[in-house]
């Protein structure tokens, strides 16, 4: 629901670090984006094509990384997806711990031009 | 042209985290201890603020309101004598470091003392803003159910503490009290609980106990 602003902040990121790389063009972007941050790729892409015009990121392609939750079991340390209303580890039935797998929300690396 | 590829694994939240640490460094140095308060509209974030003011007379409070509108629980605090800063978002569904960074301007901040940032009343988007805070107070409240820790992990794993308020009202509702507490047990075992009813005051010394404790050290 905050996709504007997250977005704002992807066009920014980019473009300084490709400027600070002597960039003309950026081709393409890598997001990588936890599904515990309740991002949709679908209205970052809405809101990247416009935030972008005049920008060094003016057309790149959005490649977006999602990446499931992952708790892991505090009794024998296997990591799984958890179901609804439940923290239970389908190994043993112990209590799962939450990580930080699911959680991610960044600006991995961009493909630029260099003129 | 040359295609490159340039690494840069930068958290979407870098920014906002920036400036919250400048808030709380500085407000730290001014010996003031910052509590984010942070719960769903009604669970009693207000109420909470109140009755733990009231246990600590002989500390300054200070206090920033955030609401999309209106400033009923501004004039609330201000009836008390304490000094407070009203935020209306307008829309915004929760505060973010800027936005605690502008409101402080506001305030004297001349004491040393605590500063109570009374969140927008909603359980997702505050779990991932931080504001300058010190610590993340969650209140939560028996009417809303034994099942939130399972609706709303982020916020109850980030919680430093937590506030279940209107435990008066356990025997009207089905309130599961294990559920509730292996959820939390499960998902953060840091954050101290307590069990409130702010109407009546109930339970508010021992966390006002805690608070010093955690501030003080």
């Amino acid at each position: 629901m905050h996709e504007y602003s997250i977005t704002q902040q992807i066009v920014k990121i980019a473009e300084e670090k490709a400027k600070s790389h002597g960039a003309v063009k950026i081709e393409r972007i890598s997001l990588v984006v936890g599904e515990l941050s309740g991002f949709i790729g679908e209205s970052i892409q809405m809101y990247f094509d416009i935030l972008s015009k005049g920008t060094l990121a003016e057309g790149a392609i959005l490649d977006i990384t999602y990446i499931k939750p992952q708790l892991k079991c505090s009794k024998c340390s296997t990591y799984f997806y958890r179901k609804r209303f439940s923290f239970e580890c389908p190994q043993c039935g112990g209590m799962g711990m939450p990580t930080q797998i699911g959680k991610e929300f960044y600006v991995k690396d961009i493909d630029i031009y260099v003129g | 042209m040359e295609l490159q590829k340039v690494e840069i694994i930068q958290d979407i939240y870098s920014e906002n985290e920036k400036i919250a640490l400048s808030v709380k460094q500085k407000l730290n140095d001014k010996g003031i201890f910052v509590i984010n308060v942070l719960g769903s509209p009604g669970s009693g974030k207000t109420s909470a603020i109140t009755e733990i003011i009231k246990l600590l007379p002989n500390v300054k409070s200070y206090v920033i309101e955030g609401d999309l509108e209106s400033d009923i629980d501004t004039q609330k605090m201000r009836a008390m004598g304490v000094e407070t800063y009203q935020i209306n978002t307008g829309g915004a569904c929760h505060l973010d470091a800027p936005t605690v960074e502008r409101a402080l301007e506001k305030l004297s901040l001349s004491e040393k003392g605590i500063l109570f940032i009374e969140n927008i009343g909603n359980l997702v988007c505050t779990a991932e803003f931080v504001v300058g805070e010190n610590i993340k107070m969650l209140i939560c409240s028996v009417p809303e159910g034994s099942d939130k820790p399972y609706k709303y992990p982020i916020i109850f794993e980030n919680a430093d503490v937590i506030v279940l308020n209107k435990c008066d009202l356990k025997q009207y509702v089905d309130f599961d009290d294990k559920f509730f507490y292996d959820g939390i047990n499960a998902l953060n075992k840091k954050a101290s609980v307590f069990e409130v009813c702010a109407k009546t005051g109930e339970g508010f010394d021992k966390l006002v106990e805690w608070i010093n404790k955690v501030r003080l050290k």
